[in-house]
């Protein structure tokens, strides 16, 4: 399994971030929303740090986190995949491009490789519908794609 | 005060400005019917979020129902509670909330004590017109509570008590939509969480989703196997509240009756955790004067407040809350393990049963006394000094089930030496009960002198923190008393911050001290009868002619031929115990 190591120095940051919103349990989302920058996922140990820091339970953290779908426990991959469903690039077979990774990686959407080098996510429109379909691995855009070309994109990342 | 006028189905009512509707009706005794709000008066506790829509009423001029517990009254509004949209609306959500609800009310522990199912007797609901999917998920067994979320109706009561109230944090309701139910962090099970097991989710919820861990038919197999000797024991609280269970005025007492019913159960000895509890007044009372001699005498190794440790809810929330703190309660255990270390070792001997022959049953208004008797700390070898902690509620089952017609039962009294006690002991049962017997016997052994009186009005109430001075013949001792943990934990903070002027405090978890215990007969809402019972405690006490724990001759008897002196060496081994820091720690890796 991937670990993410939970690093003084991040535990640190993350204490900056609380402080940064005087330590508010009503500012809540938007702690977590910045965790969730710092660690690219929010692990049960972070949510233990950020009740602790904003003096709630935290059962109430989770109840969060557990409520919003932009939240996750399961940590990203090295290289989070993300293939757009907007509209157009819905109609231009976005789908068979998401049959393609599953395939090709051996794990379905919001699960992370067990190498930890890839995870799968599906978005609503990244606003490059000229390019339909998109798919985004990391911060790289990759348009006008076909099923075919899923091989040769994961390949670039496993050399 | 300032007052509106309303009109409720053609009654004009005059209400206190800010009543909500369901108050107002309550004023002219229109009943509406309600589901997820709570209000425990006496205790100023409220839990209204609206969500069930069971108690919505039509208010002229406004576009859609309006929820009676949560709308506030106006000026001159027009209410109408009972017309056929009312009613159909009502009828439709009760309908909906039962279509995810399972229908197996014949086999649910809460069969006869459900709102959900008096609801849907008193709506006459003969079909559920909607059909689906229903929610499931795992059922949740530790060692004092079940959870059951399936039958959960999402009234948040149970988190409004663990939450507000205790402060204790566990419950929340997680994921969303038709996933959402109510769980610990990370849906851990409750064994694993920081629960205490006070057991006041159970006490609010309105359905079978929390319930507690049964165990009669374990009680029925011991008392039905010849080789063991089978005694019980029955906490102070219990006498004030089982009567409630067969259809008896909250509030009458009904000691007689109940050892009456225990031998009729097929007990051997019918004993009494009062015993017990005069037994922790001697230990707790000379820790209490110990620590406090020392004290003035300048030892700057001894920490005051001292705090009581009979209440194992609150043990278990220091315990996992402030572990900083573990040295400061009284080493002296519960009264229902005083009572199991001595039925076990003095009593058996006495009697010529082995350990292992012997079985412990106590009947408590609590439900953290069965995780409590399932501690390493309070077996030998592996035997527990208690064996089974039955509640309130499955004692009353366990009388019904063996076809006893409790009301029309004798008055009879608990066996001697373990069924001895004095009024001192039975106010136990109630918030300020055990500081007041622990003043009772302190006072004379400190001084030497005869206390004339010995009520102390300034300790008792139902404020949820209340303090007095007591005057030790020219020492003034400063007491503190806090129930409900929420309240328990601003006295903690208090000590922890060095400001806290107090040299002893008494702790009780639930609401009430032990009388509003999570194991008690369901209030359903009424906390009125929680005064009840607690006048009941009192009314107990003054007709006793022994009202001091040291006066106890029992008590005093145990001491000669066994233990000793009070926190001597049998009595540290016996009596008393020690306490674990039970918080998580965030692994931090490099």
């Amino acid at each position: 399994m991937a670990v993410i190591k939970l690093s003084a120095s991040k535990i640190d940051e993350l204490k900056d971030v609380c402080k940064s919103f005087n330590n508010d349990k009503g500012e809540l989302i938007n702690v977590l929303h910045k965790a969730q920058g710092i660690f690219g996922y929010l692990p049960a140990e972070v949510q233990e740090i950020i009740a602790k820091e904003l003096k709630i339970s935290v059962a109430q953290v989770y109840g969060v986190v557990s409520f919003y779908s932009f939240f996750t426990m399961t940590p990203k991959g090295e290289h989070p995949i993300s293939i757009c469903l907007g509209t157009a690039c819905y109609v231009r077979g976005a789908e068979k491009i998401i049959e393609e990774f599953k395939r090709v990686l051996n794990i379905s959407v919001g699960e992370t490789t067990p190498d930890g080098k890839f995870s799968l996510a599906c978005l609503r429109c990244v606003g490059a519908c000229g390019l339909a379909p998109v798919v985004l691995v990391g911060d790289k855009v990759y348009g006008r794609l076909s099923a075919d070309s899923v091989k040769e994109i994961v390949s670039e990342y496993t050399k | 005060m300032e007052t509106i006028k309303i009109n409720i189905d053609n009654k004009i009512v005059e209400v206190a400005k800010g009543s909500t509707i369901l108050e107002a009706a309550k004023q002219v005794g229109i009943h509406i019917p309600t589901l997820c709000h709570l209000h425990l008066h006496d205790l100023n506790i409220e839990n209204k979020p609206a969500g069930c829509r069971i108690c919505v009423v039509e208010v002229a001029g406004r576009k859609n129902l309006a929820p009676a517990c949560a709308t506030e009254c106006l000026e001159g509004m027009v209410i109408n509670t009972n017309n056929i949209h009312v009613l159909n609306a009502r009828k439709t959500v009760l309908e909906l909330i039962l279509s995810d609800h399972p229908t197996d009310c014949l086999i649910c522990a809460k069969n006869g004590d459900c709102e959900l199912q008096s609801m849907a007797q008193e709506f006459g609901i003969r079909k559920i017109h909607y059909e689906g999917e229903q929610s499931t998920y795992r059922e949740d067994t530790s060692p004092a509570i079940i959870r059951d979320v399936d039958k959960c109706i999402m009234c948040r009561r149970c988190e409004m008590m663990c939450n507000e109230v205790q402060t204790v944090g566990v419950l929340s309701a997680v994921n969303r939509g038709f996933m959402s139910v109510v769980a610990p962090a990370f849906e851990m099970n409750l064994d694993h969480s920081e629960c205490t097991y006070c057991g006041q989710c159970v006490a609010v919820c309105p359905t079978g989703a929390l319930t507690e861990v049964d165990h009669t038919n374990a009680v029925i197999r011991a008392l039905a196997d010849p080789t063991k000797t089978v005694v019980v024991q029955t906490a102070p609280a219990v006498r004030a509240a089982l009567g409630e269970e067969f259809g008896l005025e909250p509030g009458t007492l009904v000691t007689g009756k109940l050892a009456a019913a225990l031998r009729r159960l097929g007990f051997n000895y019918v004993f009494d955790t009062d015993f017990a509890a005069d037994l922790t007044i001697m230990e707790e009372g000379t820790e209490l004067l110990d620590r406090l001699n020392r004290h003035l005498n300048g030892d700057k190794n001894v920490a005051l407040p001292i705090l009581t440790s009979c209440c194992p809810g609150w043990v278990n929330f220091f315990e996992h809350q402030f572990p900083e703190m573990i040295n400061i309660p009284s080493t002296a255990r519960s009264p229902q393990q005083m009572f199991g270390a001595i039925a076990k070792t003095y009593f058996a001997d006495k009697i010529g049963v082995k350990r292992e022959d012997l079985v412990v049953v106590s009947v408590m208004p609590c439900l953290a006394k069965k995780y409590e008797c399932q501690r390493d700390e309070f077996k030998t070898n592996g035997n527990p000094d208690v064996d089974y902690s039955i509640s309130t509620r499955e004692l009353a089952h366990l009388i019904k089930q063996l076809n006893i017609t409790f009301n029309e039962l004798p008055d009879e009294d608990f066996d001697a030496p373990l069924g001895e006690s004095t009024g001192a002991a039975v106010i136990f049962g109630t918030t300020g009960g055990v500081i007041e017997a622990a003043v009772r016997t302190a006072y004379e052994v400190q001084t030497g002198k005869k206390l004339d009186k010995v009520d102390f009005q300034e300790l008792r109430g139902m404020e949820f923190i209340r303090e007095a001075t007591i005057d030790f013949d020219g020492l003034p001792i400063k007491i503190g008393i806090a129930h409900g943990l929420g309240n328990a934990r601003k006295l903690l903070e208090e000590i922890k911050a060095g400001k806290s002027t107090y040299h002893a405090i008494e702790i009780m978890a639930c609401p009430g001290g032990c009388i509003g215990g999570g194991g008690q007969p369901l209030h359903h809402g009424d906390s009125s009868i929680l005064k009840a019972r607690q006048k009941a405690i009192y009314s107990e006490d003054a007709s006793k002619v022994i009202r001091k724990s040291h006066e106890n001759r029992y008590i005093v008897k145990l001491y000669e031929e066994f233990l000793g002196k009070p926190c001597g060496e049998l009595s540290h081994h016996l009596l008393h115990t020690h306490y674990f820091d039970k918080t998580v720690e965030i692994k931090v890796v490099e």
